[in-house]
């Protein structure tokens, strides 16, 4: 199937520019949401961006993006409908398509002000008086894992929701659950951590990332990989290659989007993956 | 299940009291096994005495034309004609079609005036003006709003259209991308358009526009997304704004003020639609009017229902999340709200109260009352009082395990709390299923056999374990929601005639799928619906009798309307074409193997394929 609107991409460094002139080289189809920062945007400003580029010249293939945002439906619409290869970001759980192993793992986090006393459990009985942000997903019964956590303590009355879906005619349709906390209209937010790590670098306002501690039977940690069609094996090998030989440019760029992780041992076995 | 007729003891005592004709009592027959067959009743043609509900007078039937989707603003969905009766409806034939240019789910109703048949497509949402005087019925003109393509990635369930509305020399409709339109009839051009709904948060419009008076009624969809719902009335010359009212909030903001009384105490205090909700959750709360709306014009009413209360679970918004899956009834001219009943008080299972609101007349123990009927989501047909907003009756019509009944009293529904969805616990068998037991798909009203046609489904829903996903680049946890079959022989759908006042099934027709379409009935007796495997069907008002089928050319989910051609035959027309929230494993191009996709949906739709395909065509039918 071709793609609906594709961008090129010309690899990043020196290295890059000699690998990839090679005269058939080979064709990686990203599917990324054109607005959706601190992972992706257009303008390839987002970590996700950075990361396709290196694992695509690794592979010695042209980095190819099908802009699609990443709303309900976006794994049919995209992957399954054929018009990409390729989508970044996945939960590795994920259960509709198959994923490479983890490039990293985070957390969901508390933000807040690094002026006040850290939150460091969802049992401090702060929580229930602090006015708390969460983010909603908008899709029918599903919950930001923080939510899980409040339900069961009943910490309902102080909660106010940030949709992740947002204002997306607007640049940072993530940001505002980011600069609530700033300006005070809350006080805590239970944030996806790379959110937080990222907005919290572009207030003045200093805020303190503390992971939120695990949880029992709420997934507060996910591992991120890159996702393939289900039946896409030998795809999915190459990008697991790619990512293992790339690994520190790949730590050096979540360093500098401040991407807080965590390690989490990976539920993928060698066998599965191995080329 | 057998379908239990008019209790004759309970007729007999009434029938001395009030002294009428003594009814037969028939012995009752249980439904055959195969759906898709009728259940043969023997009563009389028309239910006979006072008993029998009216129409009120504002609520003229269809006739020559066919104005709106409803057919009038009772939403009464009756034609006058009776060319097509019982005798000679297996005599139709196809008089012409029309290519819709878009095969996506086809909602909308066909209406018909001054010899011109309308019609809107799903998005891009064309409407389209078809001359009738011609043969073949060629495009007149057509309208294209330039909707904007991304409005598409937000719509929830298929890029749906329920069809435009004429009134006062011009035809009403909406757009995906959140417009309101007003089109010159006789010229094509538009006359205004006013931006109502932002899709770049979410914000869509799908429902049909109700004209009354020198207003037009318009509601949002997209309360999933965490929209605010919220209707207004637009001056139907201008398309300026007259007045606004948001589903929840403080009561300012929720237009209710000293002319509110309801019925019942839980809704009497002050701005309960912000202390109903914990914390400042009523900003996302949803509430949209994605549905129908109808008006009495005597009263000076509007009524129109209120989808479920947004995005978030029902365990985090402890509270009646006022004023969400209920029905308003509002000033039309000032948009003042003058009662208010919810359905379903802090709603778990994504019962919208969205549906069809139809007027109707009756004599309720012994007293004349002003009544609406209303089939909604939650498995209740609910005849209310529509000066006042009390609860008349609640009777079941399908499957029900997510509530015990309705305490009229109090009003409330009493649910069952073993069916309460908790996030990682698994709740089988809970019925209905999140579309409810009557979705969207409207149902009409025929004062002559005093009965109410409800086209609906039959599914339940098992709520298993937690499901990765991630949307916008943040992982979240969902449930894994199964849809399937109700308790029956397998059948996930049925088209039901039923006995408003008495609260039961008269007879029935069981069908493969849910039965997604529209409903009309006419003075000829003659009931007409449309199948998800794409059979419209014309059945007997009294007895359910099939009278005749013909197969379109894609499932059916559109609402089908009757009038008199300038040639002076009677037409009846519907447009095929199959999508919409049970049709999108077919619109969508869905994975069968994915149960969990379209909502929960497709596990119950995973056949759905093997008898549609996408469509999207106007069909007309007359005699010879």
């Amino acid at each position: 199937m071709p793609s609906r609107s594709t961008e090129r991409i010309l690899a990043l460094s020196a290295l890059a520019l000699i690998s990839t002139s090679a005269v058939h080289a080979r064709e990686l189809r990203v599917c990324a949401d054109p607005n959706n920062l601190p992972f992706s945007n257009q303008k390839m400003e987002g970590f996700e961006n950075k990361i396709a580029a290196v694992v695509a010249n690794e592979l010695g293939a042209r980095l190819e993006y099908v802009w699609a945002p990443l709303w309900r439906g976006f794994v049919r619409k995209t992957l399954n409908a054929g018009i990409c290869d390729v989508l970044p970001g996945v939960p590795e759980q994920m259960e509709r398509l198959t994923t490479t192993r983890p490039y990293y793992s985070a957390s969901y986090v508390f933000l807040q002000p690094a002026e006040n006393e850290a939150v460091t459990s969802l049992d401090d009985p702060r929580l229930a008086t602090l006015k708390i942000g969460v983010q909603l997903v908008g899709d029918d019964g599903a919950n930001t894992p923080p939510m899980d956590a409040l339900e069961r303590r009943h910490t309902t009355s102080n909660v106010r929701g940030f949709m992740v879906i947002g204002d997306w005619g607007k640049p940072h349709p993530l940001r505002p659950i980011v600069d609530a906390v700033s300006s005070g209209e809350i006080d805590l937010a239970l944030v996806w951590g790379p959110i937080a790590g990222y907005y919290a670098l572009t207030v003045s306002r200093p805020l303190r990332i503390t992971p939120i501690p695990p949880e029992p039977d709420v997934h507060l940690l996910f591992s991120i990989a890159m996702g393939v069609r289900k039946d896409d094996n030998a795809l999915a090998a190459d990008l697991n290659s790619a990512i293992e030989r790339r690994r520190n440019e790949i730590d050096a760029i979540l360093d500098t989007y401040s991407v807080p992780r965590t390690t989490l041992p990976s539920a993928k076995h060698d066998e599965e993956v191995s080329p | 299940m057998p379908i239990s007729r008019l209790n004759a003891a309970a007729i007999a005592v009434a029938c001395d009291m009030l002294l009428c004709p003594a009814l037969n009592a028939e012995p009752v027959t249980p439904l055959p096994a195969d759906p898709g067959e009728s259940y043969q009743a023997t009563a009389s043609d028309e239910a006979k005495g006072p008993l029998r509900p009216a129409a009120p007078a504002f609520a003229t039937p269809g006739n020559a034309e066919w104005s709106m989707p409803g057919a009038n603003v009772g939403l009464t969905r009756f034609s006058d004609l009776s060319d097509i009766d019982t005798a000679n409806a297996a005599d139709l034939k196809v008089a012409f079609t029309f290519s819709m240019g878009v095969n996506r789910g086809q909602e909308t109703a066909p209406i018909v005036v001054d010899d011109t048949l309308y019609v809107v497509s799903p998005f891009p949402n064309i409407l389209y003006a078809l001359d009738l005087t011609k043969p073949g019925a060629p495009l007149k003109w057509s309208y294209d709003p330039k909707a904007h393509a991304a409005s598409q990635g937000v719509a929830c369930c298929d890029v749906v259209n329920r069809g435009p509305a004429f009134a006062n020399g011009m035809v009403f409709f909406n757009t995906l991308d959140g417009n309101a339109i007003a089109i010159d009839a006789a010229t094509g051009k538009e006359a205004w358009k006013t931006k109502l709904a932002d899709f770049t948060r979410g914000e869509t419009i799908t429902m049909a526009p109700l004209p009354v008076k020198d207003k037009v009624i318009i509601g949002n969809s997209g309360g999933e997304m965490g929209v605010r719902g919220w209707a207004a009335a637009l001056d139907q010359t201008t398309g300026k704004i007259v007045w606004k009212a948001y589903s929840t909030g403080p009561d300012s903001e929720v237009m209710i003020g000293d002319q509110f009384k309801p019925f019942y105490p839980q809704y009497k205090g002050e701005n309960l639609g912000v202390s109903t909700w914990p914390a400042e959750m009523w900003k996302q709360g949803g509430g949209t009017v994605w549905g129908w709306v109808s008006a009495d014009p005597d009263l000076n009413l509007v009524y129109y229902g209120v989808s479920n209360p947004g995005p978030w679970n029902s365990s985090m918004r402890p509270g009646d999340n006022l004023w969400t899956a209920g029905v308003f009834a509002r000033d039309i001219d000032s948009g003042e709200a003058r009662w208010f009943y919810q359905w379903s008080p802090n709603d778990r299972s994504d019962y919208d109260g969205v549906n069809e609101n139809i007027l109707i007349d009756i004599e309720w123990k012994g007293a004349h009352r002003k009544a609406l009927v209303h089939p909604d989501r939650n498995g209740y047909v609910y005849i209310l009082d529509r000066t006042n907003g009390e609860v008349l009756s609640a009777s079941p019509f399908a499957a029900i395990t997510s509530s015990l009944g309705v305490d009229l009293k109090s009003g409330r529904l009493i649910y069952n709390e073993e069916k309460k969805p908790q996030t990682g616990k698994t709740v089988r068998g809970i019925c209905p299923a999140a579309p409810g037991a009557k979705d969207w798909q409207p149902s009409a009203f025929s004062h002559k056999t005093g009965l109410l046609y409800i086209p609906h489904n039959n599914l339940c829903m098992d709520l298993t374990e937690v499901e990765v996903g991630y949307l916008a680049g943040t992982p979240y946890v969902g449930t894994d929601v199964k849809m399937m079959a109700g308790p029956g022989d397998g059948s996930r759908g049925e088209f039901a005639a039923w006995d408003i006042m008495n609260g039961e099934k008269v007879w029935s027709i069981k069908e493969r799928f849910p039965a997604w379409s529209g409903t009309l009935v006419t003075a000829g007796n003659v009931v007409f619906y449309g199948t998800m495997e794409g059979w419209f069907k014309v059945v007997d008002a009294v007895t359910g009798k099939l009278l005749w089928q013909f197969k379109t050319s894609s499932g059916i989910i559109g609402q089908p309307t009757t009038w008199r051609g300038p040639d002076g035959k009677q037409y009846v027309a519907i447009v095929s074409g199959v999508g919409g929230w049970s049709g999108a494993i077919v619109a969508g191009n869905l994975d069968e193997r994915d149960g969990t996709a379209a909502l929960g949906f497709v596990n119950a739709m995973r056949d759905l394929p093997d008898h549609t395909t996408k469509g999207g065509t106007l069909y007309a039918f007359s005699l010879d």
